[in-house]
């Protein structure tokens, strides 16, 4: 280690800032580097740029009008959020919801995840330098988005997913329109990984880089592809089955190998069973049925039944002026978002809106294992291994 | 739609951590509450760390992921903090929490960033946005709000409307919105 006279001393290392405007950190994530050179001595992440308090808002809003915030917490995964919420909220109410809208739900949450996989990879490919898959990537991720504009009338933003059901009914032509992108994606897939796998700069940048032990991963608590890549097979579609995942066939890829590399495939892999599912979702979902629970004065009433039934019109009134009180309690409920273990805590005591409404974000619990993850090596692995943590900082921040 | 508190049997699960742990302290287990399913375990304060380094070493319960902590204000009820930590065990495919209740005046309990090293910034989070202390933990900054942030924003006694920097504000905001 060379010492250097600096304008306040002598210095060893130099203290790199790195973001919050920095294209490669995904948002505006800070990181303060100090470097040896060009080797990583120390990282401290620095976050809180969009914060922008939702847990608190959430505190002065009906439970049905939170909705709209998940939206935007992670909004590469806004079904995700929506349905993590959901599912607590129904979980507290102690409300069942029709198979048919928990097929769709799965559906819909796995089209969602190729989506931010394909974000993910056309945003980290290009962070390494390939180009092309980037607008590939965004090619195919535009079809998804077209197919969630036909369910939801909105591509990002969508609240589809409601307490107790659906916002709608699957529109017309609905089936062909995902039997068109099933066909035309596994040949996609196939692309992409013509393009990198055995890409030799490819596997330069990300073969060995950012290793994290399997017990250091689970000690850190983190979820998702990344554990996964580290050889735990701990995805809760499986482990704690929500929406009916139980009755879907898929595997749950791991590697051992925990590198960038490694992390990489999972999520190819990934990609490839998420379309297994939709497949199947699209087979079980019946052409009638019901997309709502049965619960007077939670779930909004059927417009006809408003304008011809006295107490419909009571409960619309009712649901969309005060809301509706859970009984006192808590509930957690945790789904596997693109990033790993979404998680969201509801608290009620009794009253319209939530006490408490707390997500674990899995973008926020990865990254603090970043350090971890680059620490000792170079500036430029720093890159492949923000890229291959997958943050999304509308969610770490919140 | 009536009001009522659901008490459930305790489940499976719930029996076997309340007996492990009450087998290693018998003063470890205040309460075991069932709710939808979801399995409680009320821990006194100054036994907290302790029993979550047994709920992660016991064979009988390998909760070794922390998947969540976070903190519930129940002001104006004291104790008014109820801290839950949510533990996953992979191979036993189960979860609990623990709950720990916090007074007003002393808000402060034992980091259990020992024991697993991720819930270093899960309790910076709860430090920075309700104010409670952890003890023992390496780092325990600000991590969402700015350092010089005054206040706790997630006390439900925090104001919410009004600018902080300029006194009475959030008084002229009620007098000028209302006609």
């Amino acid at each position: 280690m060379t010492t250097v006279e600096t304008a306040i001393g002598t210095a060893k290392t130099m203290v790199l800032n790195m973001g919050p405007q920095h294209p490669a950190t995904h948002g505006v994530l800070r990181i303060l580097l100090e470097l040896d050179g060009e080797t990583v001595v120390k990282a401290i992440p620095d976050l809180g740029y969009l914060h922008t308090g939702i847990e608190k808002s959430c505190e002065d809003k009906t439970y049905s009008q939170v909705i709209t915030l998940t939206d935007r917490m992670d909004y590469l995964n806004p079904l995700g959020n929506n349905l993590v919420y959901c599912l607590a909220v129904e979980k507290l109410l102690g409300l069942e919801v029709p198979k048919r809208a928990q097929y769709i739900r799965v559906m819909m949450v796995e089209l969602q995840r190729i989506s931010s996989h394909l974000v993910w990879l056309g945003t980290h490919a290009i962070d390494l330098g390939a180009m092309s898959v980037f607008l590939y990537c965004f090619r195919e991720r535009e079809e998804i988005l077209k197919i969630f504009e036909m369910f939801a009338g909105q591509r990002m933003m969508t609240s589809y997913i409601r307490i107790g059901g659906l916002a709608l009914d699957p529109p017309a032509g609905w089936r062909s329109a995902v039997d068109r992108f099933l066909k035309m994606m596994p040949s996609s897939v196939d692309e992409y990984e013509t393009l990198l796998t055995e890409n030799r700069i490819w596997i330069g940048r990300t073969k060995g880089i950012g290793y994290v032990s399997p017990e250091d991963a689970v000690a850190l608590s983190i979820t998702g592809p990344m554990l996964r890549a580290a050889g735990v097979a701990y995805d809760n579609r499986k482990a704690f089955p929500y929406s009916s995942y139980e009755e879907f066939n898929f595997d749950v890829p791991t590697r051992r190998e925990s590198d960038c590399y490694a992390r990489y495939l999972v999520r190819v892999a990934e990609m490839r069973e998420s379309l297994k599912i939709v497949r199947q979702a699209v087979d079980k979902i019946t052409d009638e049925g019901p997309i709502k629970a049965e619960a007077p004065g939670i779930i909004p009433p059927q417009r006809e039944k408003m304008k011809t039934e006295m107490e419909a019109l009571i409960y619309h009134f009712k649901i969309f002026t005060e809301g509706f009180s859970p009984a006192p309690g808590e509930a957690f409920v945790a789904v596997e978002s693109p990033r790993g273990e979404l998680g969201c805590f509801v608290a009620s005591d009794g009253s319209p809106k939530p006490l408490r409404v707390h997500f674990r974000a899995p973008s926020y619990v990865n990254l603090q294992a970043l350090p971890k993850l680059i620490e000792g090596q170079l500036i430029s692995d720093v890159i492949a291994c923000i890229g291959t943590t997958d943050i999304v900082l509308g969610e770490v921040d919140r | 739609m009536g009001l009522k508190i659901v008490t459930e049997s305790p489940s499976q699960n719930a029996n076997v951590v309340a007996e492990c742990l009450r087998s290693w302290n018998p003063k470890a287990v205040a309460e075991v509450i069932e709710f939808r399913g979801e399995t409680t375990i009320v821990v006194p304060r100054e036994l907290l760390r302790a029993a979550a380094e047994r709920c992660r070493e016991d064979a009988k319960l390998q909760y070794s992921l922390l998947s969540d902590a976070t903190c519930v204000d129940r002001y104006p009820s004291e104790p008014r903090f109820e801290l839950d930590y949510h533990l996953v065990s992979i191979p036993r495919r189960e979860r609990v929490r623990l709950r720990v209740w916090l007074s007003d005046g002393d808000p402060a309990v034992d980091s259990l960033v020992p024991v697993w090293p991720g819930a270093n910034w899960l309790e910076r989070e709860v430090f920075d946005l309700f104010g409670i202390r952890f003890t023992g933990h390496p780092d325990l900054r600000r991590i969402l709000l700015p350092d010089d942030w005054e206040g706790y924003p997630l006390r439900r006694d925090y104001p919410v409307e009004g600018f902080r920097d300029v006194p009475n504000t959030g008084e002229l905001f009620r007098k000028s919105s209302t006609p």
